[in-house]
């Protein structure tokens, strides 16, 4: 199959998805937006990559199993959870630390974006392993 | 310390994400499955004696305040079905090791069941209504990919059904959430215990309270919402099936006496009789269907429906007494429900097969598992001194003392009826000669077919694997002989808990803090 439009769409639409997840990550403490959405947004721009050139490709872009990702970003939320439990506060309870930097001011850090971005992680890999799935069993069926 | 409340839903979660990231070695899952459940069992029993001694715990997560926050609350009976999580799912692990083939487990087997035990204490610690919602999805996510792990044919169909019943159910108990909230203007469990004990017109929380029962009744396959459990249960792997008979419906049924017990208290006239009629009449349809059976696994579904109406019926009478002998019926089937079910996926392993009229010679071919097969089943059907008996009796003694006698009579005679499927399996499979000759030693199993679902083809048994296969069901029917031996001590526990559950008080107390 080869789809010329979706071809050219996905060469400059999937760069813009990654990065417009990255905004809506970044954004979602206090607006729309998070490590759930902003995972999503990612998926969709590798899924639509698995669409217009085929799941291995996608593969190669992510580099890692998807499965690797949901395990990564698992540990990564978890581990979010540390400081809390350190100073033997409720499990979760978020920590934030603003350095200020030069120009562009407070710039807020903390364990609830630590946890979001475990999310993330994971949304990308679930969300990819079930596309994947899906996209490799049509694959083998057609030929 | 009360990060104890969280420990049994993190050490899961844990041992999911390290069977994740170690995918390509079979080995090193095996290893991490087992020593993260035996963990969970040590937290389990840590996080009981902790709540025995010391009172409700309380977690508010991330330090949000209840009500507003979600509060993870370790009373009693929460934290004896934690234990019955640790027990059984450390039971399930080893076992899996040697019964579970090796393309179910490179795909996940593992990661899938500590979601699976995380989703399921999950439900038992969780203090709040929607948060109760959450752990049920995540539970059943992983148990619909359990059910269909593997691929075949036949799990497909019988998977079908699970999903599509218990979708229903979820969006039934999402419904029953909603119009609460719209109610009350609160799911905290505590909250909602004190703003419905003060509520100006009951019969209007009946409708939010009906829809929960239909959708826990449909997890825990009560009459009429069990046709699901018969087809489903039977197409998975043993070592999945009893998992999914230990614990799956005993979240169903937790979550009903949870909520009827500290929440939903406000028309005991409507619901106690209701109850009792349910209790009744799914016993007694679960049991007929049981006995009809003439194949192994259909048959021990069909009884994990008969058995869940003796823990309603405690329900039902809904007295100190009742309440202790539903918890302790709650904790002793699930446990000996578990351990039929191993011994099932080992006949299932020797013999390929699991109907009734082709099996036979077991008990020369392997005594041991004959033993082990007849202390469960005699659990089961209640005879002393296993934890059977003490859970019935009970459950009789509440139903007598406030003079429910219509349904001590049932209950007695639906045990006389699982008394007598349970020696039906044992003459045919166990008793009497193999139909045919004697079978060789380890014979081939028949490819599957849509009657016969039960096989997977699984390399020869080697002594190490025979042990993994072994050790669990010596666990689990030690824990059913020793429930019984010990049948005081622990009585006293699950009275301890149903205490709790009738004087909410505390719990609330305890949640929000002290109430004005």
């Amino acid at each position: 199959m080869s789809a010329v439009i979706l071809r050219i769409a996905t060469k400059y639409l999937s760069p813009v998805l990654l990065i417009v997840s990255l905004v809506l990550l970044l954004r979602g403490h206090n607006d729309p937006g998070g490590g759930f959405i902003g995972g999503l947004l990612a998926a969709s721009g590798l899924a639509l990559q698995a669409l217009a050139y085929g799941s291995a490709r996608a593969r190669r872009l992510l580099r890692y199993d998807p499965r690797t990702f949901i395990g990564g970003g698992l540990l990564l939320a978890l581990s979010s959870g540390i400081p809390a439990l350190l100073s033997g506060e409720p499990w979760l309870k978020g920590y934030w630390w603003k350095p200020e930097l030069p120009l562009l001011g407070a710039l807020p850090l903390g364990t609830p974006l630590w946890f979001d971005i475990g999310i993330y992680f994971t949304v990308i890999g679930f969300t990819l392993t079930i596309v994947f799935a899906l996209a490799e069993h049509d694959e083998r069926e057609e030929y | 310390m009360n990060v104890l409340v969280v420990l049994p839903i993190l050490i899961p979660l844990v041992s999911a994400v390290a069977t994740l990231l170690l995918r390509s070695s079979v080995r090193a899952q095996n290893v991490i499955g087992m020593t993260g459940s035996a963990l969970l069992l040590a937290a389990s029993i840590w996080l009981l004696t902790a709540v025995h001694d010391g009172g409700i715990l309380v977690q508010q997560l991330g330090g949000w305040k209840a009500p507003f926050g979600i509060s993870f609350v370790a009373d009693t009976f929460s934290a004896l079905m934690v234990l019955l999580t640790g027990v059984t799912g450390l039971a399930i692990a080893i076992y899996s090791a040697a019964a579970v083939d090796e393309p179910r487990r490179r795909f996940g087997y593992f990661p899938l069941l500590h979601i699976l035990l995380m989703g399921v204490n999950g439900a038992f610690l969780t203090g709040d209504m929607f948060n109760l919602y959450v752990w049920f999805e995540v539970m059943l996510i992983a148990s619909f990919v359990l059910l269909v792990l593997g691929g075949e044919r036949v799990q497909f169909a019988g998977a079908v059904k699970y999903v599509t019943v218990n979708l229903l159910a979820s969006m039934l108990f999402l419904i029953g959430a909603g119009v609460l909230y719209g109610k009350t203007g609160t799911l905290n469990f505590a909250d909602l215990a004190f703003k419905l004990s003060q509520t100006a017109n009951p019969e209007l929380v009946n409708t939010s309270a009906m829809l929960f029962l239909v959708a826990f009744g449909i997890k825990a396959a009560i009459f009429p919402f069990f046709f699901w459990l018969p087809d489903s249960y039977p197409v998975p792997p043993a070592a999945i099936t009893a998992l999914f008979a230990g614990l799956l419906t005993k979240v169903g049924v937790y979550a009903l006496l949870r909520t009827f017990s500290i929440i939903f208290v406000h028309d005991t006239g409507f619901t106690q009789p209701l109850f009792l009629v349910l209790a009744g009449v799914t016993m007694v349809v679960g049991v007929l269907g049981a006995v009809a059976q003439s194949e192994m696994k259909r048959l021990l579904s069909f009884h994990i429906v008969s058995q869940i109406g003796y823990a309603l019926m405690g329900l039902g009478i809904f007295t100190q007494l009742a309440l202790s002998g539903a918890i302790y019926f709650t904790l002793h089937v699930a446990i000996a429900k578990a351990a039929l079910f191993l011994v099932v996926g080992y006949v299932a392993r020797k013999r390929g097969h699991t109907a009734l009229k082709q099996l036979g010679g077991l008990l020369r071919e392997s005594p041991v598992l004959a033993v082990l097969f007849l202390l469960a089943a005699l659990s089961l059907a209640g005879l002393p001194p296993f934890s059977g008996f003490f859970a019935k009796f009970t459950l009789v003694r509440a139903g007598l003392e406030s003079a429910d006698y219509v349904i001590v009579a049932v209950a007695l005679a639906v045990s006389m009826l699982t008394l007598f499927s349970m020696t039906k399996i044992w003459g045919e499979a166990f008793w009497k000669e193999t139909p045919g000759g004697v079978p060789s030693a380890d014979i081939l199993p028949p490819a599957p077919t849509v009657e016969n679902p039960l096989v997977t083809v699984y390399p020869t048994l080697t002594k190490a694997s025979m042990a993994l296969y072994f050790i669990p069901m010596f666990l689990l029917v030690a824990v059913t002989v020793i429930m019984g031996l010990a049948a005081e001590p622990i009585l006293q526990m699950t009275g301890q808990a149903a205490d709790q559950l009738l004087n909410p008080t505390l719990y609330i107390e305890s949640v929000l803090g002290v109430q004005p």
